[in-house]
């Protein structure tokens, strides 16, 4: 680490590129804060939407109609409006109309902080894009194959947890890894409302230090890198889930 | 027999009752109630825009101050003018960027699926790397790396913020659509390659009359969508100050006196625009994809 320090240092005094976030402590301390935030952000987000995508694909196929309009409406809504006009309408928006709570200082806050906003921005519109993922995978799973496992006495119950859902997952793994990989990209969206995520410690650094080439690149070349390892994660899942004889199912 | 399990009566499968029928799952929206609906909204706009008294602009302040304050649907309307010009340039920037993404992506994805060795391994790190960025980074990237204006042989070409814009959206485009062009090439049978190949045809003409005509059906419910989610993100130019529809209702609201409670009212009517302008192309995308039944 201290040679990498070193390295970095000496580099900015021979040629004036300038990586102040390796040679610099609290330049360094930003932006590792920013890249956590921005891995936060994600991790929380994908595990809420997928909740919502599973509790959407439930309520989708539930007898109740005014219940499947209302998830039809949410989906279509929040499929068809940008992302950013989300998060600001959350932000600006819906925040002033919630109570304010008393901090320990005795300082009036609002309810939710921007990052609790965010999450809850990007859960909802990656949510919307994971019912209708869910939903198609339930429907791709063959009527056939669901009255067979009745006719071996699975209950209704048994058919969906041993029959449909492990199908299901693996018809809709690539379309949901496209989601996900989408949703880390879009965390940089709470850039917006100055959520402290790798974009905004970014901006603050090159702010600082005027270094915009340098940290453009590196900022470029981190999520390049993030997004890169996700993909490759997902993808060797969805390798090692194939149905043989389905789709490209078993590699190629 | 087991005990506490109570199989239900099954009749045998040839004597089986009818079916009852499903449940009609919702009514199905077409275009035209979303095209009934856009002239609804723009008919009542219109005559509540006719019918709205002039703004006071030549109210002395005392007045101004002792009014009634505006409610949201009155300020949306004097404004709409106005937020309209900021929409439409958002219209204008999705469609450049979209036109120069789609032209370079293009030969990117042509590249792709080159003979040349170099040449392929290359574009495929460019399509990755473009494509794996965000859409906000790649628009800060291409707003600060890019000079506002070039000289070109005394010539100075200048290079506003917009143009900057429209080269930010149209990379992640490129990306797009290279990937697009290289999963429909690849999703056309090989023997159509071979085919041709027995045929005569050389490896231009096979790609040129043969498998690309075919790739333009695959391609083009995928590349719509993509169109409707690069509309949806201009607004994020608002971010590096290009003056678009966002700018332009911040600057509404903070001319309306900055209260809090017209933000909601504001960014929705910004939702409404967007989504009135997307979901018809979703709709659309959707019916091309059932009718030519393309998997993926």
């Amino acid at each position: 680490m201290e040679a990498l320090a070193e390295w970095a240092r000496s580099l900015y005094e021979t040629t004036g590129i300038n990586l102040s976030f390796i040679y610099d402590s609290w330049d360094r301390a930003r932006f590792f804060s920013g890249l956590g935030m921005t891995i936060y952000l994600s991790v929380v987000s994908v595990i809420l939407s997928l909740i919502i995508g599973a509790i959407g694909a439930w309520a989708q196929s539930s007898p109740l109609a005014p219940l499947r309009w209302l998830v039809n409406g949410f989906v279509t809504l929040f499929r068809n409006t940008p992302p950013l006009v989300q998060i600001l309408f959350f932000y600006f928006g819906l925040s002033p109309l919630l109570p304010r709570v008393e901090d320990a200082d005795g300082m009036m806050q609002p309810l939710l902080s921007s990052v609790q906003w965010a999450i809850i921005a990007l859960s909802l519109f990656a949510g919307a894009f994971n019912i209708e993922i869910f939903r198609s995978g339930i429907e791709a799973v063959p009527n056939s194959t669901k009255e067979a496992a009745e006719a071996l006495g699975y209950t209704r119950l048994g058919v969906y947890r041993h029959i449909v859902l492990p199908l299901a997952l693996r018809v809709c793994l690539p379309a949901l890894n496209n989601n996900l990989v989408n949703l880390l990209k879009v965390t940089s969206l709470a850039y917006a409302i100055a959520v402290p995520e790798l974009l905004y410690v970014s901006k603050q650094i090159w702010t600082d230090r005027q270094n915009v080439p340098e940290m453009m690149i590196t900022l470029l070349v981190v999520y390049v890198l993030l997004v890169g390892v996700l993909v490759w994660a997902m993808h060797r899942w969805e390798r090692s889930l194939a149905i043989p004889g389905y789709g490209q199912g078993g590699g190629q | 027999m087991s005990v506490g399990y109570e199989a239900p009566f099954r009749p045998m499968a040839v004597l089986l009752p009818p079916r009852p029928r499903e449940p009609q799952p919702l009514p199905r929206v077409t275009m035209r109630h979303a095209i009934l609906f856009v002239t609804a909204v723009l008919l009542v706009a219109t005559v509540a825009h006719a019918q709205a008294p002039d703004a006071p602009a030549a109210a002395p302040a005392h007045e101004a101050l002792t009014q009634e304050p505006a409610t949201a649907l009155t300020v949306i309307i004097k404004w709409l003018p106005l937020l309209m010009k900021g929409f439409l340039f958002n219209i204008l920037i999705s469609v450049l960027a979209m036109g120069l993404g789609t032209i370079a992506g293009l030969m990117l994805g042509l590249a792709q699926i080159s003979q040349n060795r170099l040449l392929r391994q290359f574009a495929w790190v460019v399509t990755q790397f473009f494509r794996n960025a965000p859409w906000l980074v790649l628009l800060f990237f291409a707003m600060f790396m890019i000079p506002f204006q070039f000289n070109v042989f005394g010539y100075i070409i200048p290079f506003p913020d917009w143009v900057k814009a429209i080269i930010g959206f149209g990379l992640p485009v490129m990306a797009n659509v290279a990937e697009l062009l290289r999963g429909a090439i690849r999703s056309i049978p090989n023997g159509q390659w071979e085919a041709a190949e027995s045929l005569a045809f050389s490896r231009n003409k096979t790609l040129w009359m043969i498998i690309l005509p075919q790739c333009v059906k695959r391609m083009l419910p995928p590349w719509m969508n993509l169109y409707s989610l690069i509309t949806m993100a201009t607004v994020m130019a608002n971010l590096v100050g290009v003056s678009e529809m966002l700018t332009l209702t911040a600057e509404v609201h903070a001319a309306e006196g900055g209260r809090p409670e017209l933000l909601a009212p504001l960014y929705g009517f910004a939702m409404l625009c967007f989504f009135v302008y997307c979901w018809p192309i979703g709709r659309a995308t959707q019916y091309l994809e059932r009718r030519f039944h393309v998997k993926t």
